[in-house]
């Protein structure tokens, strides 16, 4: 019973990592840009909601309300203002440039924000539990976490499969050429999908904000589990990316639970063996 | 039309550097003499950075493997040298050495894995095995565990008696790290492997098309590259004195800040890495009281730069004047006529 609570625990986290991984899986997607900076961008909307909860004074989960539109107001102006003069047939641009973002945010969030660990207080959620039997119980919040991560990725599919905008993604994902001969405005499309991919963001932030500590150097290893699942689930696919989550969320559970030294690293060290004997992931959909 | 053409590789700028390199190499010899203590350390420092630099532009401004995670040979390195010194009791000069060979041993392996992914999917998963290593190298209780250790007094009075002749060693072992890297690089850009470097470089698909094995070029780049790591890992840990997993496998000191010496400084060329060196030492002394402003400056910069300049400083300077300093390029000049001289491989990357 305690193996089947572990395995539980680590499938809920992973519901986290696969929100962390979509808005980057989203933007690898569209433009093949890999947004180093994402996971500082997760812990910018997470500081956001800070600035929310202790200026107004509402619930973490209903700062949500001002913290998604600020983020993708910020992602469109990005990637419009920034990102698209990085995009070409060269990988350094887009990736140092990122890169260098990453290392901005993190010094002007330690500067605005001091070193200390910061956390929002979300009062009777964070300990309420579901019991499921002697043995096992399922919190709330990962609860609330694993299913927010299947609703909007779910919304994504249908935004992706069923809207005129998820089609002209599609479109330029596979040629953006030739998408704009059809009258794409790629520069556009390309910005909503950062500012869609930040909005998803800003939701990874806060929920993470809630179920831990955060302070302003937490964003690369973010970044890390968020490219790991991506990787483990297939270039590509979301769904994919939410079982990725889930494995890497399992596979630091346990490793945890056998030496507490031991859960990050078990969980890289099952994305190398994904790598290792699947180098294109579990469900992978798109040729890099 | 006779083949009245020759090859030429120096010229009158690179003859004139090479004085200047020689000349500037004899002050650094003597700079001990005038120099205390601190300006050494500043010196070691400015020298395994130049060091790292040049290793990494030959990864990613030549081979187009743009790693995140030279980190991770650097605190191999580090932790090399601390073993085989404090566990293997070997002396500190053999092990320094020795340090170097199992960054490079161990970075073939991890080529193995790390070479399955692609481009910017690359650059993150080198990151995730300099995570690895930090992680395992937290757990091995001998070297002392995520606390770390430092290095005993036994191990640093085996490498000189006196704290001046200790200053004196690790300078000239800094020097001869920074300067030596940079004649490797340079001797081999040179070489019959440096063309295959430099066609890699412009397409990866034409130099294969005429029988380099890019493959295995990037191993070799990759395992050099990971042995000067491993060598800066060693000397820096052995000037510092104490070693622990943070430090050791710190992405901001060993892999950020070499990232923006080279594109601030200039990608794909040996001056490059120079220059954004001093410009990088420079800006650090200037901004020394600002704090976090520092790497936010040199973030913003080294963004700018990418977006106006890829080229990088050097590149803005040098070009228009056709300089280099380091010739590690070959131009057919007709043997009448210097003036009309077509270039036969062009400086610049990616044109």
């Amino acid at each position: 019973m305690a193996w089947t609570n572990i395995i539980l625990q680590g499938a809920l986290l992973g519901g986290l990592y696969a929100l962390f991984a979509a808005g980057l899986s989203l933007m690898f997607g569209v433009m093949r840009l890999v947004n180093i900076a994402h996971g500082d961008l997760i812990v910018l909307a997470a500081y956001c909601a800070l600035m929310v909860v202790q200026a107004t004074g509402v619930h973490p989960l209903l700062s949500l309300v001002a913290v998604v539109p600020l983020m993708f107001a910020l992602g469109y102006a990005l990637q419009r203002g920034l990102l698209n003069f990085t995009l070409g047939h060269e990988i350094l641009p887009p990736l140092l440039v990122t890169f260098g973002l990453s290392v901005i945010i993190q010094n002007a969030l330690l500067e605005g924000f001091s070193a200390d660990s910061r956390r929002l207080q979300a009062g009777a959620l964070e300990t309420a539990s579901l019991r499921l039997g002697d043995q096992l119980a399922i919190g709330w919040l990962p609860a609330i976490v694993f299913l927010a991560a299947a609703v909007i990725i779910a919304l994504l599919e249908v935004l992706l499969y069923r809207t005129p905008l998820g089609r002209a993604f599609r479109a330029t994902s596979d040629d953006a050429d030739t998408a704009q001969l059809y009258g794409v405005g790629i520069r556009h499309v390309f910005a909503l999908a950062t500012a869609l991919a930040l909005a998803v963001a800003s939701v990874a932030g806060v929920l993470l904000a809630i179920r831990t500590n955060f302070d302003p150097s937490i964003g690369p290893a973010r970044l890390l589990y968020a490219f790991e699942a991506v990787i483990i689930g297939g270039l590509g696919s979301l769904w994919g990316t939410l079982a990725g989550g889930v494995i890497l969320g399992v596979a630091q559970s346990v490793g945890g639970a056998l030496d507490p030294g031991w859960d990050i690293l078990a969980g890289h060290l099952a994305f190398l063996l994904v790598l290792v004997i699947r180098p294109r992931g579990l469900f992978p959909k798109l040729v890099d | 039309m006779a083949a009245a053409w020759r090859i030429e590789r120096s010229t009158a700028a690179s003859r004139a550097a090479l004085f200047a390199v020689a000349l500037a190499f004899a002050a650094l010899l003597a700079l001990p003499a005038r120099g205390d203590s601190g300006d050494l350390r500043l010196a070691v420092e400015i020298c395994y950075s130049l060091a790292l630099a040049q290793a990494w532009n030959l990864l990613a401004g030549y081979t187009g493997l743009v790693s995140v995670g030279q980190q991770a040979y650097v605190g191999l390195g580090g932790y090399a040298f601390f073993a085989l010194t404090v566990l293997a009791g070997m002396p500190p000069l053999p092990s320094l050495a020795l340090a170097g060979l199992v960054a490079a041993a161990l970075a073939l392996p991890t080529a193995f894995v790390v070479f399955r992914l692609h481009g910017a999917y690359f650059a993150i998963g080198t990151w995730v095995v300099a995570e690895v290593f930090r992680l395992l190298l937290a757990q091995m209780r001998p070297l002392g565990g995520g606390t770390g250790m430092s290095l005993p007094v036994a191990v640093v009075r085996d490498l000189a008696q006196s704290r001046g002749a200790r200053d004196l060693i690790t300078y000239y072992l800094g020097l001869g790290l920074g300067l030596g890297t940079v004649l490797l690089v340079f001797f081999w850009l040179r070489s019959r492997q440096g063309l295959a470097l430099t066609a890699i470089r412009d397409s990866e698909t034409a130099a294969a098309s005429v029988g380099i094995d890019n493959r295995r070029t990037k191993f070799a780049v990759y395992a050099i590259a990971a042995g000067i790591a491993g060598l800066t890992g060693a000397l820096a840990f052995l000037e510092k004195l104490r070693i622990s997993p943070d430090a050791a496998f710190s992405v901001g000191d060993w892999t950020a800040n070499v990232i923006f010496i080279v594109v601030i400084g200039g990608i794909g060329s040996i001056e490059g890495p120079i220059l954004g060196t001093i410009v990088f030492f420079a800006l650090r002394a200037l901004l020394a009281d600002y704090g976090a402003w520092y790497l936010i400056t040199l973030g913003a910069l080294a963004v700018a730069v990418m977006l106006l300049a890829p080229q990088g400083l050097w590149g803005v300077v040098a070009r228009p004047l056709g300089l280099q300093f380091f010739p590690v390029q070959r131009r057919l000049r007709p043997l009448n006529s210097p003036q009309t001289a077509p270039e036969a491989a062009s400086p610049g990357r990616g044109d």
